[in-house]
């Protein structure tokens, strides 16, 4: 894993990276109205972390992924995530406040066989999109702090 | 018959990840074990939730006068999904840790607590 | 201020969960204000668990529906079923969260002195404050499935707890491990047992499968599968062998938490037995299980005890022991369920015995094993033959040691004393043999613990401990707090069967209360 692929891995890598990132915030963003959701198109993000990792090396990646920026952003769609549910407090914890307001994402669903609108679901919608915030970046933690490690046992056992 | 094999495979899935827990030495291998043993409950309450002539409950897809199953078991299975990346993740991290410390990830060589 | 005492319930576990994810952040800015802000929430949320007790114990179960327009309303227009996560608060489930706030309360006291020294606080307090929310889940939920969130949650967090020392050492990540395989296993047979009362009855609320529980051929899977696993958290004999690693390897307070966690297991097997089951299984030979696994708990826990030189180690052995008296009074009050006579007579005394030794147990192990922490932090080891003479320089936490030993060999006027009479009284109408048992454990117990005594705090003073130096305050204070509530339950035992402890039994064994709190009709 140190020195990174062959050139066609890295050339391949660039070209598909950009796919697998815009597909995972696709499905994050369509967690409400169609199957995945949240942890779906996180894992899917998270993924695409993992491919540069593997092809490029821990060493050149680390200053483009930041552990600590992850950390931050997984802290943050925790919190945004428990905020929603807090916000919903007027009725019930996690009560759905947004729902069918007419507000963003309040639109009511129509009924029957149709693309679905996005701005339906109310806090679901929501919710999804702080899910997804909390898992691409808790998963990139997870990948990077293994192949870092992983990394130093190796370089252990080489000496 | 045929409506069966799902649960013969649950059974067979849970009864691999049981072999491998008990009998294997690898610490890689006992975490694969457990994976397996989720993925048999994953697929027993996945099976729970089939029923003849229903469609997926996606509300927006879903054709008129067809009945949509309840989407609870696929709730519960992916609620288990998650959970089980968690348990995996963090299983294989201490693995590494151990790894780190003492050299080695044979069930054997690493009994230092006994007693 | 009404709005906050009407989602109360909510409040317990989403402040704690609130305050876990805020802390890494906080934690990039100011290291020092994530031990305080830990400490708060738990305080606050002791404050609205002792709330919503006095609110149960005057005026009956609460019910609490997320998601739902209104706080109570578990059966919305034109269902027969309850389909959202319920909370059903009832006098057991709220004993149990009164434990659970207390220790976690009381940890985090104790952390903020203890865990100075480390890195990576901000993890320690995300995890402690998970580890606590995940607690009250397991024991106010009325929902099954969410039982098995919270009880993965306890899981994965108590494990990275364990392991949280493993950047010193490897023996921390092996307890881990061994703790993660056992409770994953646990976990996903749970999940099994809840896809089979899923298949049968389509419902995953505890008190709808009550209401309408068959005992067919796959409840009693089920029943075995939940039987062996809970017990199997909870530490019971057979299947005991991940309690001291795990135990004696995690931080002290943290070994405090954990105690309650393997009670908040116990709670559930309980819970399962005799609200979800109750009289629909054969009670006597249920109950004759739960007692043998209690004789053999108490007799093997404590024998391999007295062998230990490690002192936590050998503390968490002696938890095993003290599980046993939990299992034996409440077994025996399984065992009588269908007898009225003999329940009236001694099985509710029997159960009360049970139940009241889970909140004494949580007490004075948590003091022993605090006590134990501190003199890990003052002479760096673990080990009794390389320890002495430390009631020279640590008075206070000698004290402390006494009071704890004292009450768990059950000496009055200690709290052990009070559980363990009424568990003997009891227990010796029923079948003398197990209460000549259980006191012969007790006096094994009181050995123990005198050789413990014996071999840390007396003697001369050592060379090597002549510049160890009494812990600082905030450790004590948890110890103190502890040591008091010991001496009042030891002193008012009456007071709190009757007020606290008395309402959980009946809310355990009145099964079809339990049922009608959500599906109406009293």
């Amino acid at each position: 894993m140190i020195g990174g692929m062959s050139r066609i891995v890295r050339t391949m890598t660039t070209l598909i990276f950009g796919f697998i990132l815009v597909y995972g915030f696709y499905v994050i963003a369509h967690g409400h109205i169609s199957p995945g959701g949240g942890f779906q198109g996180g894992a899917i993000v998270a993924s695409a972390f993992a491919l540069l990792l593997v092809t490029y090396g821990t060493d050149q990646i680390q200053s483009y992924l930041s552990k600590d920026l992850l950390s931050i952003l997984e802290s943050t769609g925790l919190v945004l995530f428990i905020t929603f549910a807090f916000l919903g407090l007027g009725a019930t914890f996690f009560y759905n406040f947004v729902s069918n307001s007419g507000g963003l994402f309040g639109s009511p669903t129509t009924i029957g066989v149709n693309p679905g609108d996005l701005n339906t679901g109310g806090t679901i919608a929501l919710m999804n999109m702080a899910v997804g915030l909390e898992v691409l970046a808790a998963l990139g933690v997870i990948v990077l702090t293994m192949s870092v490690a992983a990394e130093t046992i190796q370089k252990k056992e080489k000496q | 018959m045929i409506g069966n094999f799902p649960f013969i495979a649950v059974i067979i899935l849970i009864g691999l990840g049981v072999y491998s827990l008990l009998f294997k030495k690898n610490l890689i291998k006992i975490a694969i074990g457990l994976t397996l043993i989720e993925s048999g409950v994953n697929l027993f309450l996945i099976a729970l939730g089939f029923r003849k002539g229903a469609v997926a409950p996606i509300y927006t897809q879903a054709p008129e006068g067809v009945k949509m199953v309840l989407p609870t078991p696929q709730a519960l299975c992916l609620t288990s999904i998650v959970i089980g990346v968690a348990t995996t993740a963090l299983i294989l991290s201490i693995v590494m840790v151990i790894y780190q410390k003492y050299g080695t990830i044979n069930t054997d060589e690493i009994r230092r607590l006994r007693g | 201020m009404n709005s906050i005492l009407l989602h109360a319930p909510a409040l317990i576990i989403a402040l704690p969960l609130l305050a876990a994810f805020i802390t890494p952040i906080l934690g990039r800015f100011n290291r020092k204000t994530i031990s305080w802000l830990a400490t708060c929430v738990l305080g606050l949320t002791l404050l609205l668990t002792i709330f919503v007790a006095r609110q149960v114990l005057t005026h009956g179960p609460i019910v609490y529906v997320f998601g739902a327009t209104e706080t109570g309303l578990t059966l919305p227009f034109g269902y027969t079923m309850p389909i959202r996560i319920i909370f059903q608060i009832d006098a057991m489930g709220i004993f149990m969260g009164l434990i659970t706030s207390l220790v976690a309360f009381l940890a985090a006291i104790y952390s903020i002195s203890y865990m100075e020294q480390h890195t990576g606080l901000d993890k320690y307090y995300t995890l402690l404050l998970l580890l606590a929310t995940s607690m009250f889940g397991m024991e106010l939920t009325g929902d099954i499935f969410n039982f098995f969130v919270f009880f993965e949650i306890a899981s994965i967090s108590s494990v990275a707890l364990i392991a949280f020392r493993s950047t010193i050492s490897g023996e921390p990540a092996e307890a881990g491990l061994k703790y993660m395989v056992v409770s994953s296993i646990s976990a996903l047979m749970v999940l099994f047992a809840i896809g089979l009362f899923y298949g049968q009855y389509d419902a995953l609320n505890m008190a709808t499968i009550a209401s309408v529980m068959q005992f067919t051929q796959l409840d009693k899977i089920a029943l075995i599968l939940l039987v062996t696993v809970l017990a199997m958290k909870a530490g019971s004999v057979p299947m005991h062998m991940w309690t001291p690693d795990a135990y004696s390897e995690a931080p002290a307070a943290i070994t405090m938490i954990l105690v309650a966690a393997s009670q908040a297991s116990l709670y559930a097997l309980f819970r399962i037995v005799f609200s979800i089951y109750n009289v629909t299984l054969n009670t006597v030979t249920v109950g004759w299980i739960l007692i043998i696994l209690g004789v053999l708990s108490m007799f093997i826990g404590v024998t391999m005890a007295i062998i230990q030189k490690d002192i936590k180690r050998l503390m968490a052995y002696h938890s095993i022991s003290q599980t046993g008296y939990m299992l034996l009074g409440v077994g025996v009050g399984l065992a009588v369920l269908t007898n009225p006579v003999a329940l009236e007579s001694f099985g509710i005394k029997a159960m009360e015995g049970g139940i009241f030794h889970i909140i004494n147990n949580a007490l004075y192990k948590g003091l022993l094993f605090l006590t134990a922490g501190a003199i890990f932090l003052r002479t760096d080891t673990r080990d009794l033959n390389k320890m002495g003479g430390l009631a020279h320089n640590m008075t206070y936490t000698t004290i402390f040691y006494i009071i704890g030993a004292a009450a768990i060999a059950g000496i009055p006027p200690f709290n052990g004393f009070a559980s363990k009479l009424i568990i003997y009284e009891s227990v010796y109408r029923f079948n003398p043999l197990l209460a000549i048992i259980a006191m012969l454990v007790s006096v094994l117990t009181l050995a123990s613990f005198v050789k413990v005594f014996h071999s840390a705090f007396l003697g001369p003073r050592l060379e090597q401990y002549k510049s160890v130096q009494e812990v600082p305050k905030s450790m004590i204070i948890a110890m103190a707090v502890l040591s008091c509530l010991i001496v009042f339950f030891g002193l008012f035992p009456n007071l709190i069967v009757k007020y606290i402890v008395h309402p959980a039994v009946m809310a355990l064994i009145n099964q079809a209360h339990y049922t009608a709190t959500i599906l109406g009709g009293i």
